[in-house]
């Protein structure tokens, strides 16, 4: 019977570490659906919010337009109806607020009671208007003709250059400022500390002694620990002061001060995990190399370097990871701004920025919430393909 | 003749080497610059806000004036929830990993999931707190949402160096464990475990260094704005520091009024990270034994 327990509590025991075990592949699983299934959302959601619709005039022929050619036609970027598939007519573009330019007061009467009657006329007098109306206003025997406006497509969400989630009459959801902003920010960081970061491994792996690199591998594990937004803040009131004088910026908000941070940031992960590759030299082939008359200069960039090309770009890929997914630090200094970044000293916004700025206003479960998720689903893909290719790259140096 | 040749390509192969070092050792040391620079900044501008009430005392006057306590505690409150979920599972999970585990395929696929969580954006962890802890399980904004997320954050790392702990445990006391009789849970825990016990700690340590500092994952399921009370339960909300942080040096009431809150702030943080890495590497100095992060 002792023995049965015995047997029994081992398996039992064996059970709950399996179960441990399988915590963190659960984990990822859940991420990604938990993710996608909200973020795919976005496509189902019409632009225009709840409450409100989009009308045109009957004898207009349109009958569908997309988010942004109705945002086109209320910036006046659009203003023939021939220019969106329809007939030859000037557009007018309503919104509730511009009543008062049509109808007095005394015509609406007091309480707006006759709101939606003259909305219904006004959409019957003009044969180019397009109206945004509230539902509420929403003449009984509406004579106007409700249009679609046509649900975002994976296409423009990923291609689209403007982002305003929450953009009227309808939201602008395209990432593409965004995805770009974050590769943008992350290359030009990746471009600063990769040189300091390698020199600073050749000098640990090669050329300190053991008394100094048992003084800078704490402290290049001490600048991996600084939380991120200890680096935000001293980018906010150090970094961005300083490029704003040195470039004489109306502000000091930039890509670049962000990519300064973010080198920074990365400098650990490309230190450890470079000098990690460079120790992996075989010692045979550097005493060949010496014995046959090499410097240890020579040594290191025509045997060593090269023998670790791979764990030297594992690093570097895994620098541009950290980067990219950094969300407080970017946040803070990098002015935010969605707009397609053409120089380092314009403000961007990232990806995880943006979802840090804006998921605690967007309500949940619509539009807005769910582009979000769909921006997490962008980051997580980006994230895994460079996971992804660091494993291949060590798969194939074993 | 031949030999004056050499003597010169050796003249210039050793001032290359010479420039190539000297190149080297001058960037390691701006590495070096740069993190004294962050770090003594935020020192001598920091010390002069702390003073007890600073960190005793609730925020008053719109965050401008008054104290950190709130914040304080809510980090202590969401560094321990998050270690009671990821110290136990993290170790339990190393364990299965390195002693349990029979087929190398499960191993690896653990191993790669592991490695997968730990390279996903902490604001993505964030994202999934606030769908699956907040929304779909109804705790709400509340510590223990907060600790759950960053508990998942926290759990590659610990996996990984408690992985590194046991694997540096020779495999002769495995063996002899066994041949006295033992049983794989007695050997495990009886001599693995004890053997392997300080270096699973400095993980632990490292980990609370980690979450300590996080922001983006507590945003959206716990971090209070303003909040000048103390925690009852784990369904209430807190302030925790890295938040507080952003929100007095960003969107304050009076961002200039509140610098020296956000110096000191930050200092706090410094120094938390301070002890952490003393402590880890003092617990690894004193066991004689290296546990890697990376």
């Amino acid at each position: 019977m002792n023995t049965s327990f015995k047997k029994f509590k081992e398996t039992l025991i064996e059970g709950l570490l399996m179960i441990s075990g399988t915590v963190t592949s659960l984990t990822v699983l859940l991420i990604v659906f938990f993710l996608f299934s909200e973020g795919i959302g976005v496509f189902s959601e019409s632009p225009v919010e709840a409450g409100y619709s989009i009308a045109l005039n009957k004898a207009n022929t349109v009958t569908a337009l997309s988010a942004e050619q109705v945002k086109n036609i209320y910036d006046k970027k659009i203003t023939n109806w021939q220019d969106a598939g329809g007939k030859n007519e000037a557009i007018i573009a309503f919104r509730m607020d511009d009543i008062d330019t049509y109808y007095t007061e005394d015509e609406l009467g007091s309480s707006f009671e006759h709101l939606p009657e003259k909305i219904n006329e006004l959409i019957e007098k003009n044969p180019g208007i397009i109206a945004f109306v509230s539902d509420k206003y929403k003449a009984k025997e509406f004579n106007g003709k409700i249009i679609t406006v046509k649900n975002i497509n994976p296409k423009s969400f990923l291609g689209g250059e403007q982002w305003f989630p929450t953009a009227e009459p309808a939201a602008q959801l395209g990432a593409l400022p965004l995805i770009l902003g974050t590769l943008w920010v992350s290359f030009c960081a990746i471009i600063l500390a990769l040189p300091l970061g390698l020199a600073t491994a050749i000098y640990m792996a090669e050329i300190a002694n053991d008394k100094v690199r048992n003084v800078m591998k704490p402290v290049i594990e001490l600048l991996a620990g600084i939380p991120s937004v200890v680096y935000g803040f001293f980018g906010l009131v150090v970094i961005v002061p300083l490029i704003q004088d040195v470039f004489n910026l109306p502000v000091g908000e930039t890509a670049l001060s962000g990519s300064i941070i973010l080198g920074i940031m990365a400098l650990p992960t490309i230190i450890t995990i470079s000098e990690d590759a460079l120790r992996t030299t075989p010692k045979a082939m550097k005493e060949a190399s010496l014995a046959l008359g090499a410097t240890n200069w020579q040594t290191i960039y025509k045997v060593i370097i090269p023998y670790s090309v791979s764990g030297i770009s594992a690093a570097a890929i895994l620098g541009i990871g950290r980067a990219v997914g950094e969300t407080m630090a970017v946040l803070m200094v990098t002015g935010n701004a969605s707009v397609i970044p053409h120089t380092i000293l314009e403000p961007v916004r990232t990806i995880p920025a943006t979802i840090a700025a804006e998921l605690g206003e967007a309500p949940q479960g619509g539009m807005h919430f769910k582009a979000l998720f769909a921006l997490g689903c962008i980051l997580f893909i980006i994230t895994l393909i460079i996971n992804l290719s660091v494993e291949f790259i060590s798969a194939k140096r074993k | 003749m031949t030999e004056e040749i050499l003597d010169a390509s050796g003249r210039a192969k050793r001032r290359a080497q010479r420039i190539a070092f000297f190149t080297f050792t001058f960037m390691s040391f701006f590495v070096i610059a740069i993190l004294l620079v962050i770090l003594s900044f935020i020192i001598i501008r920091g010390i002069p806000a702390i003073s007890w009430e600073f960190l005793t005392e609730m925020p008053k006057d719109g965050m401008t004036k008054g104290g950190i306590f709130p914040a304080i505690i809510g980090t202590l409150c969401l560094v321990a929830g998050s270690m009671l979920f990821a110290f136990p599972v993290g170790v339990m999970s190393a364990i299965y990993i390195n002693e349990y585990a029979k087929s190398s395929w499960v191993k690896r696929f653990i191993q790669m999931m592991t490695n997968n969580l730990a390279g996903i954006p902490s604001i993505v962890f964030g994202l999934f707190g606030m769908a699956l802890f907040v929304n779909r399980f109804g705790f709400g904004d509340s510590i223990l949402a907060g600790s759950l997320t960053l508990g998942l954050l926290a759990l590659p790392v610990v996996i990984r160096t408690t992985e590194e702990a046991l694997k540096s445990v020779d495999d002769s006391f495995r063996i002899a464990s066994i041949a006295l009789g033992a049983s794989k849970w007695q050997t495990t825990s009886l001599v693995v475990l004890p053997i392997a016990f300080p270096n699973i700690i400095t993980g632990l340590i490292l980990s609370i260094g980690r979450v300590s500092g996080e922001t983006a994952p507590i945003l959206f399921t716990v971090a209070a704005y303003f909040l000048p009370k103390l925690p009852s339960g784990i369904f209430d909300q807190v302030m925790a520091l890295p938040y507080h942080l952003y929100v007095i040096s960003t969107s304050g009431t009076d961002l200039k009024a509140s610098r020296e809150m956000a110096y000191g702030t930050a200092l706090v943080l410094i120094v938390i990270v301070l002890i952490v890495n003393l402590l880890a590497n003092w617990l690894r100095k004193y066991f004689g034994n290296k546990v890697k992060l990376h």
